[in-house]
């Protein structure tokens, strides 16, 4: 008799059919993950298993059953003895998920206190018990302190251990690992492995297959609300049947040699009927069968008349084109050439830190130069920098072999429209009042072209090079999705044809499948306007995918740096081999 | 080049509706409240601008035979003391009480503006000399200070928009300077730097609207305590000159009356506090709009 029996679960939202006909089970000391896109059902679903789907949810199940326990007959009442006691959630924003005004001790003696189930005395020892469970150093100490004096490790660490108070059956982790650096990330996936050795049953929600393969022993591919494929995690992993499931290994880059396509060539293809198959306008194998009525599914569970490999060609073979220009003979001055800035700011507290510390670091025509590091390394304030935004305390900042650092606005101006940003928040970076055509325009007014046709003719022409149709011109910036927003400030960067694109963590706030397509994308743009690029993120996988040379920070140093493929392959030192180690799915980054 | 996520969503993405543009009509959906709010905020504003719309019986005409009859069939609220009709004097007080709301609104709103900015982007010492003067005027209450004002500035209708704008400046200064100094550091001015904006361009672009949008909707529901605090000042005498109506004026005139005839006090009185009413309604359901607009 399994833990958790799920059957035919249908959640909708009005009219939109949010989880289909989701049948899974779990069992005590099991994994089981679901991954899927935004919009795919997997956070709805994991809600309704705690009842927190919302009063607009309409929720049907065959079967909703928890260790005997109807989770579909449940009042709100009854609810709040399951919630927390037996189900506990672990959401993916420790910020947000932890109360602020309260200390990190009270938030986890809150459950303890709720259920009854220690007496008030006792409380603080097992408080703190639980967040040396978790791993968390010094506890009595975190323990009286705020979530803002908190890393993002710790405080999702101590998230997760208000979610254990309670000694839950079941653990539901939405995301637990997608805001960390790749070292906390493990730490965090192995509390949660040690969690299920202990007998806790673990359902885990991610976007991305490779963070939950360390952990799970199932995994159940979700895609617009259905459950499209599942089955053992080496199976499903070895043997994808299912066309998505293999974008969605195909989309992570450390899967990849350097230099092949993450996603498959842009496909526009006729939208299924009701009964049809989702996927069917981004399938490449696609027919009208497919179209019209979905299969009954294969051993492995995968819903699909085209399963297996060989459905259309697979994008890992299609290699992107090489570079149309050579980097820049050596005796051309670099375009970037950064000779050791520093750069010290205020902590709170009132003392002085070296946010950038002796960085140097070069930058040539056509070339991507990866910096990586954890959050805190000074890659940002090393990329403000570049950018010309703040000024650095120490070293000298030079421009295609001009000053650039230490001289006024007005004689850098000219040279702004020469290098660009991206930055990872896309939406920040628009004026909330301007729609897209406006933002891209702005840009485009910028660099010379006059109002009226010629412009919105230049505008659409830069949508169009990002893969965005003209219809979102009147579209503002909210109204789009996490990809297309990327999208558009990728546009505003090319609008003024700059030698030099800046993108801090351009990638890091999108779904994997969506990250492919904007790395795609940049590389594309990269061959066919001969772009350098400055590409800073904390994703190993994604820096090794992109990058000619690579610079590894931290601290505010550069620790390491070389040619991408020689410094992953023998990093020279131990940090180095520390980040390569965390990398999820990371073996073929050496190879 | 097409990508794939533009392609059509899975259906929980949030649905975008294809008529979402600057032009649509505001919804009906505020409720049974606002839309009362709305309809007598209009017949407010109505009666003053075209008063003689709703009664063709002079504010000023005394009529000595009929003075202080209760409210009834001729004189639906009633006479005063020399006879002249209420209703239509609460009518024709509109004008005024409304004007002298909406002028001291509108110049402490530009002052409050111009005193934010200057504060935010004039360097730390005009900061620093700004707010602390700020901290001073917002130590005092706003009518007290709207009372000093006159009395240095002399009554008269100018002379007490003045007075009020001058005690509500602080407040919207402080506004201002705050979601100045917010979008200054914001994103979209960053990037703006990064395609090489000169500065004015740059803050009248980006800055000003972006930094003014919250003070405005402010400014709708401050108008309500406007009203109120130049309805005191006329009370207390310090308002426009009579005869001319007015209902702060026609407040104070009823207060002798009160044991005899509480009609003269009581309808100046209500009109005040409905205006006031309904302007906060309509204010902070704008205010709840334009809040959900800029944080989605």
């Amino acid at each position: 008799m399994s833990l958790l029996r799920v059957d035919g679960l249908d959640v909708s939202f009005g009219a939109v059919r949010a989880v289909r006909d989701v049948s899974f089970t779990l069992d005590r000391g099991e994994c089981l993950a679901i991954v899927g896109e935004s919009g795919s059902g997997k956070s709805v679903t994991a809600r309704t298993l705690v009842g927190l789907a919302g009063d607009r949810a309409a929720i049907a199940a065959g079967a909703l059953d928890f260790d005997g326990l109807d989770l579909a007959t449940l009042t709100e009442t009854q609810w709040r003895a399951v919630r927390g006691r037996r189900i506990g959630l672990v959401l993916q924003d420790a910020l947000v998920s932890l109360d602020p005004l309260r200390t990190v001790g009270a938030e986890v003696a809150e459950p303890l206190r709720v259920h009854g189930l220690l007496p008030r005395a006792g409380t603080g020892e097992r408080v703190l018990s639980l967040l040396a469970d978790v791993g968390i150093p010094e506890p009595g100490r975190r323990a009286a302190q705020y979530p803002h004096q908190l890393s993002g490790g710790l405080r999702q660490r101590a998230l997760i251990a208000s979610a254990l108070a309670g000694g839950p059956e079941l653990l539901i982790a939405d995301e637990p690992t997608t805001a960390l650096d790749v070292t906390v990330q493990a730490q965090v996936l192995d509390l949660l492995r040690g969690l299920k050795d202990q007998g806790t049953a673990l359902l885990l929600i991610s976007h991305d297959l490779s963070v939950v393969a360390r952990l799970a022993d199932r995994v159940a591919v979700m895609y617009a609300g259905r459950i499209v494929e599942s089955g053992r995690t080496a199976d499903v992993l070895a043997d994808p049947r299912h066309p998505y499931t293999r974008a969605l290994l195909d989309a992570v880059p450390a899967t990849h040699a350097k230099g092949t396509r993450l996603a498959a060539p842009p496909a526009d293809r006729p939208a299924a009927g009701p009964a049809g198959c989702a996927y069917a306008t981004r399938c490449a194998a696609a027919d009208d069968r497919c179209r019209q009525a979905l299969p009954a599914p294969d051993e492995q569970g995968a819903l699909c008349w085209h399963p297996g490999p060989g459905a259309g060609p697979s994008p890992v073979a299609v290699r992107l084109r090489t570079r149309a220009a050579e980097p820049a003979p050596e005796e051309a001055p670099p375009l970037i050439e950064a000779d050791r800035i520093s750069k010290r700011f205020r902590a709170p507290d009132g003392s002085a830190y070296d946010a950038v510390k002796e960085v140097s670091l070069t930058l040539r025509a056509g070339e991507t130069l990866g910096v990586v590091g954890e959050s805190g390394s000074g890659k940002t304030t090393a990329a403000r920098i570049v950018l010309g935004l703040l000024e650095p305390d120490a070293g000298t900042v030079r421009f295609a072999g001009e000053p650039w650092s230490g001289v006024p606005e007005r004689r850098r101006r000219a040279a702004r429209l020469r290098i660009q940003a991206v930055q990872q928040d896309p939406l920040g970076s628009f004026d909330p009042r301007f729609d897209v055509e406006r933002v891209v325009g702005e840009a485009v007014a910028r660099a010379g072209v006059p109002r009226g046709r010629a412009r919105r003719a230049r505008v659409t022409e830069l949508l169009d090079r990002v893969g965005l149709p003209a219809a979102l011109l009147e579209r503002r910036p909210t109204e789009l999705s996490g990809g297309q927003r990327q999208r558009v400030a990728i546009a505003r960067a090319l609008a003024p044809d700059p030698d030099v694109v800046v993108c801090d963590e351009p990638v890091s706030a999108l779904d994997v499948s969506v990250q492919a397509q904007i790395l795609d994308l940049l590389a594309d743009l990269q061959h066919d306007l001969n772009l350098a690029l400055l590409f800073i993120s904390h994703d190993l996988g994604v820096v090794h995918h992109v990058s000619d040379r690579v610079v590894v920070m931290k601290g505010g140093r550069v620790v390491e740096t070389g040619d991408v493929t020689e410094v992953f392959a023998n990093p020279a030192e131990d940090y180095t081999r520390e980040l390569l180690a965390a990398v999820p799915g990371g073996n073929l980054l050496r190879s | 080049m097409t990508s794939i996520d533009t392609a059509p969503a899975p259906d929980t993405a949030r649905p975008l509706p294809a008529g979402r543009s600057r032009l649509r009509l505001p919804r009906a959906a505020g409720g049974p409240t606002l839309v009362l709010a709305s309809a007598v905020l209009a017949l407010i504003v109505l009666a003053g601008v075209a008063p003689g719309l709703f009664t063709s019986t002079s504010p000023i005409e005394t009529d000595p035979v009929n003075a202080l009859v209760a409210p009834g069939g001729a004189h639906w609220f009633g006479t005063d003391q020399l006879g002249r009709d209420l209703f239509s004097r609460v009518l024709y007080g509109a004008r005024p009480s409304l004007l002298l709301g909406l002028g001291a609104t509108l110049f402490a709103v530009a002052g409050g503006a111009l005193l934010g900015i200057a504060a935010a982007l004039g360097g730390k010492y005009a900061d620093q000399a700004l707010m602390r003067l700020a901290d001073v005027l917002l130590s005092l209450p706003p009518i007290l200070l709207a009372l000093l004002a006159v009395i240095v500035l002399g009554t008269g209708s100018g002379n007490v928009m003045a007075a009020i704008a001058i005690a509500f400046v602080p407040g919207y200064a402080r506004i201002v300077r705050a979601e100045t100094l917010v979008v200054r550091r914001s994103g979209y001015v960053e990037a703006a730097v990064g395609l090489g904006l000169p500065r004015p361009l740059l803050i009248v672009r980006h800055v000003l609207p972006n930094a003014l949008g919250p003070m405005l909707v402010l400014a709708t529901v401050g108008f309500g305590s406007s009203l109120i605090a130049a309805s005191g000042l006329s009370f207390l005498g310090l308002g426009p000159e009579p005869p001319s109506p007015e209902w702060g004026a026609m407040l104070s005139q009823g207060r002798g009356f009160l044991a005899t005839a509480w009609w003269i006090g009581v309808f100046p009185g209500a009109a005040i506090t409905l205006t006031a009413l309904v302007v906060n309604a309509v204010g902070r359901r704008a205010q709840a709009r334009f809040t959900r607009r800029t944080t989605r």
